[in-house]
């Protein structure tokens, strides 16, 4: 069908497009793009996302940038293949889908991005981890998941009984957190861990999860 | 008694961007204040209705939801036919109105909402500016709105020639910031102040600030 993504298989949102991209059992094309060489900061990239990130999704004469809005476009586009992601015959599922998917992206993901930053990505540059980024976060994330916790104790997924798109776009960033010397917060909170596993076992996932290298040697 | 209630604060960034769509959208609600001086939102009954303790909580019958963006999303799409059309049919196009939208989350927010909360809301209740934070965010927020700026001078709004939800959810951090010197930034750009000029007059976005008189 002709969709490319320009991105990296390591890295977080790249993968969760690729996800999504194999959830719903998509042909696709992955073009690397070289970040240490600088390529998503020149004109032919920026061309396709001003911001100079990847991923980038073209799907025909549309180019998308921001993991989110392409994983929303591909689950809405193809809603009919595979497992429904956006619940779209259940008015009242599909808006809880995005309550979650919102608080992902507003509050799970600035907890759990600086940790993974600091510990992954900062010791490959030759610098040290901030500490004090990492205590503050991993106090925020705690509390996220708290709620997690209580939640998934009523649900078997955050939305609902039901894999969804919000359960999905946590996936990148959580597995490379299980890496890390704070795997606890997840693992110390049954209804959490149980979740993890589950959702982290799907086969589309653990494909994509081979080729998520970052940190190590 | 409406089906519609909105449980939150008239001063709420997040809140306002709920009230923004249901006057765009011409829709009935009930507003059931939250004292957040009093710490309401961090007990029940509010807590019930969101676990993260944040306004706003929003009620359609049965149905609750909370996270302003879902909120919205979730008016746009139910009441699609209602009102101003803040969302397209259309998979391509909506997908342009989701990438902005997510360019607001992702980008400008998380820098516009550090400095709503410095320069306007900490003055409000007698706290301290903390100049460090300003000029991170102002730096950050900056390069946002050159982007802005090459998109604004190519369509008239964000995702196109339509207001759309993804300009609306900008519209109460940009009104905050609009009364501290980080207006500076949106002035300086002269496609951005054009559409700053524009979303701000809209007739809905004024009920919303009418609720605060």
């Amino acid at each position: 069908m002709g969709v490319k993504v320009h991105g990296l298989a390591l890295s977080t949102c790249t993968s969760r497009v690729l996800t999504i991209l194999h959830e719903k059992g998509l042909d696709f094309e992955l073009l690397p793009v070289n970040l240490l060489a600088g390529e998503h900061k020149q004109p032919h990239f920026l061309a396709k996302n001003p911001f100079g990130q990847i991923p980038v999704l073209e799907d025909g004469d549309l180019t998308l940038f921001e993991s989110r809005a392409i994983t929303a476009y591909v689950a809405e586009k193809f809603k009919e293949n595979g497992v429904d992601l956006i619940r779209h015959n259940h008015l009242n599922e599909a808006a809880l889908v995005k309550v979650w998917t919102e608080v992902e992206s507003q509050s799970f993901h600035p907890a759990i991005s600086p940790i993974v930053f600091q510990h992954i990505i900062v010791p490959m540059r030759g610098q040290t981890p901030d500490q004090a980024v990492i205590d503050a976060n991993l106090e925020k994330l705690a509390k996220v998941l708290d709620v997690y916790e209580a939640r998934l104790s009523s649900t078997k997924y955050l939305a609902g009984d039901f894999y969804s798109l919000a359960d999905l776009h946590h996936l990148p960033y959580t597995y490379y957190f299980m890496k890390t010397p704070w795997a606890s917060l997840v693992n110390e909170r049954p209804h959490v861990k149980a979740w993890w596993e589950d959702i982290s076992s799907r086969p589309a996932f653990k494909k994509v999860a081979e080729a998520m290298t970052l940190g190590q040697n | 008694m409406a089906a519609i209630k909105v449980h939150g604060s008239v001063i709420s960034t997040a809140a306002m961007r709920v009230f923004a769509t249901l006057y765009e959208k011409d829709i009935e609600f009930e507003l059931v204040p939250i004292d957040l001086g009093a710490g309401e939102h961090k007990k029940e009954p509010f807590i019930s209705l969101n676990p993260f303790g944040q306004v706003p909580a929003f009620e359609d019958g049965d149905l609750k939801l909370f996270e302003s963006r879902a909120i919205t999303q979730y008016i746009a799409h139910e009441y699609a036919d209602k009102g101003t059309p803040l969302v397209i049919r259309d998979s391509k196009k909506m997908a342009i109105i989701s990438l902005w939208s997510e360019v607001e989350g992702q980008k400008f927010d998380p820098a516009a909402s550090k400095l709503t909360f410095e320069l306007a809301l900490k003055p409000m209740f007698k706290m301290t500016t903390n100049a460090a934070v300003v000029e991170e965010n102002e730096a950050k927020l900056a390069v946002v709105l050159d982007v802005y700026e090459t998109r604004l001078a190519q369509s008239k709004y964000l995702a196109g020639e339509s207001f759309t939800l993804a300009d609306l959810h900008h519209l109460p951090t940009i009104h905050y910031l609009m009364g501290t010197q980080s207006k500076k930034l949106f002035e300086s750009r002269p496609h951005v102040r054009a559409w700053v000029a524009d979303i701000t007059a809209r007739p809905a976005w004024n009920k919303v600030l009418a609720q605060q008189k």
